[in-house]
C-alpha cells in the first residue's frame, strides 16, 4: 500500500503533493494526464463541508474532504496508527490554524495539507491532488 | 492481639477506629466500640441537613472491618480500673488492654422554669431531630392559618444550625442570645451586626442581650416563652442549644481528675490519670481545656491511634477556625479574631450595600497576621488562614479589598499552613503529594492526602494548590472554545443558537475539532431536538454517531438494539438471532443485558437495521453519549423476595430517558429488593425497591475507577421518583464537563451530593420548572433515529463502502475464526496467543487463515 507506517524513506516522496483546490467551482485548467491520471469520485454537492467520504482509486482506498471554506484534500484512507481504513469517518477541523481530521480510532490528528501526525511527525499518511471537473470531484495518483 | 475499647462512637470515635486500623498493619489491636446511640457514627457537623432531605442513612460514616465490634445501644455504665474491664448497660464487662474515652458532651441547658415541658428540645443528635421534626409537623398540621413560630435558645454556631432546621421544618424561628451579637465566640461585634442583619432578612427574628426567663404552657396547648426584658413570645417549640458539657460523669464516677470547667483531665498524649486511660474528643480537658469543634477532636484521635501503633503523636496547638454557610449566610473566623494579643491592630472593612464585613487581626507592626473575622463573603478564608502566624505579603487592607482581586496569592503561603484543617492537611503535603505526581486532579489529591474528606470547604483551595503548581486545570473545552462545557451549554441555551458555525463563530475561534464539535453536538440534540444527522449537525458528530453503531479495531461496527429492562421475547431473540447468522455477526450478550452484534460493514448497517426495525426493534443508542441502559431484577414477576415490579419500573424509566445525549453515557439499574440482583448501585441512577417505594441512589459507575451511587432519598413514590430523576440528569446534561461521568460530576460541585439534593429536591437554584419543562420536551420530541435513516435517502447514502464503488467491499477487512470465535484478521498488539494451552479453543490465531470450528477434541 502506498500509505506509510512512519518508514522515513516512503513518507518523503508522496507528502510533497499539494492537494488544495482553492476555487473548487471553477473548471480547472486542462491538465497534461487528464482522462488517464483522474478518478471520478463523485458530485461535489456530494460532498458534505467537514466530512469525508471515501473512495476507490486505482484499488486504494482515498479519504476525500472539503474544508468549510471549500478547499478540498485527499488523503490514504488507513489510519497507520490502527491500519483500519476509517481516516474517511473522522471529524475535520482545525487545530493551530491547521486543518486536520481526527481519527475516529484513537483520535490522532492528520494535517489534511500534509498528511503528517500532529501527535508523530514520524508518521504520515499519503496524500493526493483533488481537482473539480464540471461539478464532479476528481482524485489523482498520489 | 491485644484490645481496645472505645466508648463512644461519635466523629471522634470513629475517626480514632479509623486512624488506628489505617496504622495497625500488622492487625495487632482488636477493637471494641460500645455506643449509646442506637446507630453508628454519624456527621453531626451535618445534622441539620437531616431536616431537609438527608436520611440518617446518609450521614452515617462509612466502615465494616473485621477486627471492629460496634455495639450500638451499649453504653458503658462503669469502669473497673484495676481489673481492666468496663461495665455495659446490658450487664457485660468487657476487659481492654487500652480503653478511650470518646463519650463527647452532652447539650446544656439553663435553669429555666418550664424547661421540662413536652415541645422543649435540645439539638444534638438524630433522635433529638426525629423528635424535633414530629413535634413541627404536628404544630404545622393544626396550625389553622399562619406560621408557627420556634424558638432557640442560644445564639452561637449551633443555635443558628438549630434555627435553619426550625426553619426546614416549616416553623418561624426566633433566635435568643444572651451575648450582645450572634456567635460571639466566633465574630465580633461588627460582623455580628451584619450577621443579625442579613439572617433578619432570611426571616429569623433576632433578640439578643436578653435570656429566657420562663416558658409555660398557653391555653391553646402553644408554649409562651417570656424573655427576661418582658418580651413573650409565642412558639410550637423550644430548643435549647445555649453550650454544651464534657460528658464526663463516667470518669468522674471513678475518680478520673476533671478540669475546672469538666473535661477528663490529659495531658499533650490525651493520656489521663488512671493507666491505659486516655480520652478524647469534647470530652477531653488537653491541659484543662476542653475542645467544641471536631478538627481538635480529631487531631486528638489521631494522637492516641498514633501512641497506640508505636508514634509520638502530641496534641499541641488547636486549630479554632470555623467557616461555615448558615443560612445561606458566610461566616469564618480563625486565629486572634478578637485581638487579644497585646498590641494587636484590627483592620476593617464593613460594606452595607454589598453585605460584607472583613476583619483581620495584625501584629502591633502590621506584618503579621493574627487572625480575622469574615462575614457575608468568606471566599478569602482558605488563603488568610494560611497566613496565619506568618509575614503578610501586602498591606493588610489589600488583602480585604474588594478591588484587590488576587491580589493575596496562593504562592505566597508558606508550606506550613494548614489547607484543610478537619484533617490537619497542610500546604507542604499537598505539594508534595502533587510533585510526586501522586496526584495531578482534586479528586486524586483528596484520595492522597485526605484533604476535603470531611467538610469539604477547602475543596475550591484544593484546586488552586494544583494550579499554584503549575498543573492546568483550565476549564477551557478545547482550542477552539475558552468556555466550559457547561458555560457554552448555558450560552447555547440563552441565545438559542442551533449550528456549530454560528456558535464558532460567536463565542469561538477556528473551525473546531473532535473535542468540541461532538460536544456541541450533544448540546443541540437536547436544547434543539432534531435527528443527529439533519444538516449540518451530521458533520459534528463522532463516527459512532455519525453511523448510529459501534467503530471496532478493523473499522466494522457493532450493532445493539434496544432491549428495554432487558426484555425480550422469542420471536425477538430469533430475529436477532437471524440477523447475526445472515451477516455473519459474532454475537455477544452485554453487561446491560442486552445483545451486541460483531462484525458489520458500513454498508450493511442498513439492511440489518431494515430487518431489525421491521422485528418491532430500535437503536439502543449503544453508540451515544446517551442513556444505555436500565438493567433489571424480575421483581415480584417472579421472584419470591421481589417487593416492587422493578422490569416495569426499568422499561418506563428506559423507554423514558432513551435518546437523552448527555455528557458521557448514562446507565441505570432498578432492583426489586435489597438483594440489589441488578447491581444498581454501580449505575449513574439506581432504584432499589422498598416495601413502601423506591431508594435512589445517584452517581455510581463501574470502569476504571468504580463507584457506588450515593443514596439521595428513601421511600419515594413512583411520580417523585421519575422527577427527581428527570431533574438529575437534565442538571447533569447542563453543567457537567464533557466526558464526565455523574460520579465525578457530583463531587466536583459544591456541596457535593446535598448541593445537588437542595437544587432537584427543594429547587434551590429555581430552576426545576425549566429542568422538567426540558425532560418533557426530551421525552415528548423522541423519534427511532434508526427508522428516521431507512425512511432518508439522504441518509442512507452515508452507508457506502466507496462513494464511487458502492458494491465493492472494502478489501482491508478480513475475519479469522480464533479459537472458535469471528474477528478481525490481524493481530491486535499484546493480544495473547497461548490460551489454546488452556485446552478451551480450537487453534491459536493464525492470520488470515481459515480454521474450521469444531468441539475440542
Amino acid at each position: 500500500m502506498s500509505h506509510t507506517d512512519g518508514s522515513p524513506g516512503m513518507s518523503l516522496d508522496v507528502v510533497a503533493q499539494p492537494a488544495k483546490d482553492p476555487q473548487p467551482k471553477p473548471v480547472d485548467p486542462p491538465d497534461p494526464a487528464s482522462g488517464t491520471g483522474w478518478t471520478e469520485v463523485c458530485p461535489l454537492d456530494r460532498l458534505q463541508p467537514e466530512r469525508g467520504v471515501c473512495a476507490l482509486v486505482d484499488g486504494e482506498p482515498v479519504a476525500v474532504f472539503r474544508t468549510h471554506d471549500d478547499r478540498l484534500f485527499a488523503l490514504h484512507n488507513v489510519d497507520p496508527f490502527s491500519n483500519a481504513s476509517v481516516l474517511s469517518r473522522g471529524i475535520v477541523g482545525d487545530l493551530g490554524g491547521t486543518p486536520v481530521v481526527a481519527s475516529p480510532l484513537y483520535k490522532q490528528h492528520f494535517s489534511l495539507e500534509s498528511g503528517t501526525a500532529l501527535e508523530d511527525s514520524d508518521v504520515v499518511v499519503a496524500t493526493y491532488p483533488v481537482r473539480v471537473v464540471n461539478g464532479t470531484v476528481e482524485v489523482g495518483r498520489g | 492481639m491485644k484490645t481496645v475499647v472505645v466508648v463512644g462512637h461519635g466523629m471522634v470515635g470513629h475517626r480514632f477506629v479509623e486512624g488506628l486500623r489505617r496504622r495497625d498493619t500488622g492487625d495487632a489491636w482488636r477493637v471494641v466500640v460500645l455506643a449509646q446511640e442506637n446507630r453508628p457514627a454519624y456527621d453531626r457537623v451535618a445534622l441539620s441537613s437531616y431536616v431537609g432531605d438527608a436520611s440518617a442513612e446518609d450521614l452515617t460514616l462509612d466502615g465494616h472491618d473485621p477486627l471492629v465490634e460496634l455495639h450500638l445501644d451499649e453504653p458503658v455504665v462503669g469502669i473497673d480500673l484495676a481489673g481492666r474491664t468496663v461495665r455495659t448497660g446490658k450487664g457485660r464487662d468487657v476487659a481492654y488492654d487500652e480503653l478511650v474515652l470518646a463519650t463527647g458532651s452532652v447539650p446544656f441547658v439553663p435553669p429555666v422554669p418550664g424547661r421540662d415541658q413536652d415541645g422543649v428540645f435540645v439539638y444534638r443528635t438524630l433522635d433529638d431531630l426525629d423528635g424535633l421534626r414530629a413535634a413541627a409537623e404536628e404544630a404545622t398540621a393544626h396550625a389553622g392559618a399562619g406560621r408557627r413560630a420556634g424558638v432557640v435558645v442560644g445564639g452561637g454556631l449551633l443555635g443558628l444550625e438549630a434555627a435553619n432546621a426550625l426553619r426546614q421544618l416549616g416553623l418561624s424561628p426566633h433566635v435568643v442570645e444572651m451575648a450582645p451579637r450572634l456567635m460571639p465566640v466566633q465574630v465580633d461585634e461588627g460582623g455580628g451586626a451584619l450577621l443579625a442583619r442579613l439572617v433578619s432578612e432570611l426571616g429569623l427574628r433576632v433578640h439578643t442581650g436578653v435570656s429566657t426567663s420562663s416558658i409555660a404552657r398557653d391555653h391553646r396547648g402553644g408554649l409562651t416563652v417570656t424573655l427576661s426584658d418582658g418580651t413573650e413570645l409565642d412558639a410550637s417549640v423550644v430548643v435549647f442549644s445555649a453550650g454544651i458539657r464534657p460528658a464526663d460523669a463516667l470518669a468522674r464516677e471513678v475518680g478520673l481528675e476533671v478540669g475546672e470547667r469538666g473535661g477528663v483531665l490529659v495531658d499533650e498524649r490525651c493520656r489521663t490519670y488512671a493507666e491505659h486511660v486516655w480520652a478524647i474528643g469534647e470530652v477531653a480537658a488537653v491541659k484543662g481545656r476542653t475542645y467544641g469543634l471536631v478538627a481538635p477532636g480529631y487531631a486528638m484521635a489521631e494522637v492516641v491511634a498514633e501512641r497506640l501503633t508505636g508514634g509520638e503523636g502530641r496534641f499541641t496547638e488547636a486549630d479554632l477556625s470555623t467557616k461555615l454557610k448558615l443560612l445561606g449566610v458566610d461566616v469564618a473566623s480563625f486565629g486572634d479574631a478578637h485581638a487579644t494579643t497585646p498590641g494587636a491592630l484590627e483592620v476593617t472593612l464593613n460594606d452595607p450595600v454589598a453585605g460584607t464585613y472583613s476583619k483581620l487581626v495584625v501584629s502591633d507592626d502590621a506584618q503579621t497576621l493574627l487572625g480575622g473575622v469574615l462575614v457575608g463573603d468568606a471566599s478569602d478564608y482558605e488563603t488568610l488562614r494560611g497566613f496565619l502566624g506568618a509575614t503578610l505579603p501586602g498591606d493588610p487592607m489589600s488583602l480585604i479589598a474588594p478591588s484587590s482581586g488576587e491580589a493575596v496569592g496562593f504562592e505566597a503561603l508558606p508550606d506550613g499552613a494548614q489547607i484543610c484543617s478537619c484533617n490537619a492537611v497542610t500546604k507542604g503535603a499537598l505539594v508534595e503529594a502533587i510533585s510526586s505526581g501522586e496526584a495531578t486532579t482534586v479528586p486524586q489529591l483528596k484520595a492522597c492526602t485526605r484533604a476535603g474528606t470531611t467538610c469539604g470547604s477547602c475543596v475550591p483551595t484544593l484546586a488552586k494548590v494544583l494550579t499554584s503548581c503549575g498543573v492546568e486545570v483550565s476549564k477551557a473545552l478545547c482550542e477552539h472554545f475558552v468556555q466550559s462545557r457547561a458555560e457554552l451549554y448555558e450560552i447555547v441555551m440563552v441565545t438559542g443558537l442551533t449550528t456549530f458555525s454560528a456558535i464558532v463563530e460567536q463565542y469561538g475561534t477556528g473551525r473546531g475539532c473532535d473535542v468540541c464539535k461532538p460536544a456541541v453536538a450533544s448540546m443541540l440534540a437536547t436544547l434543539a431536538g432534531g435527528h443527529v444527522l439533519d444538516g449540518e449537525s451530521a458533520a459534528l458528530q463522532d463516527t459512532n454517531d455519525h453511523f448510529l453503531a459501534n467503530l471496532q479495531r478493523n473499522g466494522t461496527y457493532s450493532v445493539v438494539p434496544r432491549l428495554p429492562g432487558g426484555e425480550v421475547t422469542g420471536e425477538g431473540l430469533i430475529a436477532i438471532g437471524s440477523v447475526a447468522k445472515d451477516f455473519g455477526l459474532y454475537t455477544k450478550i452485554t453487561g446491560g443485558q442486552r445483545i451486541d452484534m460483531f462484525g458489520a460493514r458500513v454498508e450493511q448497517l442498513p439492511a440489518i437495521w431494515k430487518r431489525l426495525v421491521d422485528a418491532g426493534f430500535e437503536s439502543g443508542h449503544a453508540y451515544g453519549k446517551s442513556l444505555r441502559t436500565v438493567k433489571s431484577c424480575v421483581g415480584t414477576d417472579w421472584c419470591r423476595y421481589g417487593v416492587q415490579d422493578s422490569v416495569g419500573l426499568a422499561v418506563a424509566l428506559e423507554l423514558r430517558y432513551r435518546g437523552l445525549r448527555s455528557p458521557h453515557k448514562l446507565k441505570s439499574g432498578v432492583s426489586g429488593c435489597a438483594r440489589e440482583c441488578a447491581e444498581a448501585r454501580s449505575k449513574d441512577f439506581g432504584i432499589i425497591a422498598t416495601e413502601t417505594g423506591w431508594n435512589l441512589y445517584l452517581g455510581g459507575n463501574g470502569g476504571f475507577t468504580p463507584r457506588h451511587a450515593e443514596l439521595i432519598a428513601s421511600d419515594l413514590d413512583t411520580t417523585t421518583l421519575v422527577r427527581t430523576i428527570d431533574r438529575f440528569l437534565m442538571f447533569y446534561v447542563r453543567t457537567a464537563d464533557r466526558l464526565q461521568r455523574t460520579a465525578p460530576w457530583i463531587e466536583s460541585l459544591e456541596g457535593g451530593i446535598d448541593h445537588l439534593r437542595d437544587v432537584i429536591m427543594s429547587d434551590s437554584l429555581g430552576i426545576c420548572a425549566s429542568l422538567d419543562e426540558q425532560m418533557a420536551r426530551h421525552v415528548a420530541g423522541y423519534a427511532d433515529e434508526w427508522a428516521a435513516v431507512l425512511d432518508d435517502p439522504d441518509k442512507l447514502e452515508r452507508f457506502t463502502s466507496f462513494v464511487n464503488a458502492p458494491g465493492v467491499p472494502d478489501p482491508t477487512i478480513e475475519f479469522v475464526d480464533h479459537l472458535g470465535r469471528r474477528v478481525p484478521a490481524g493481530m491486535k498488539d499484546g493480544q495473547p496467543t497461548d490460551l489454546a494451552a488452556l485446552g478451551l479453543g480450537g487453534v491459536p490465531i493464525t492470520d488470515g487463515a481459515r480454521i474450521p470450528m469444531g468441539a475440542p477434541a
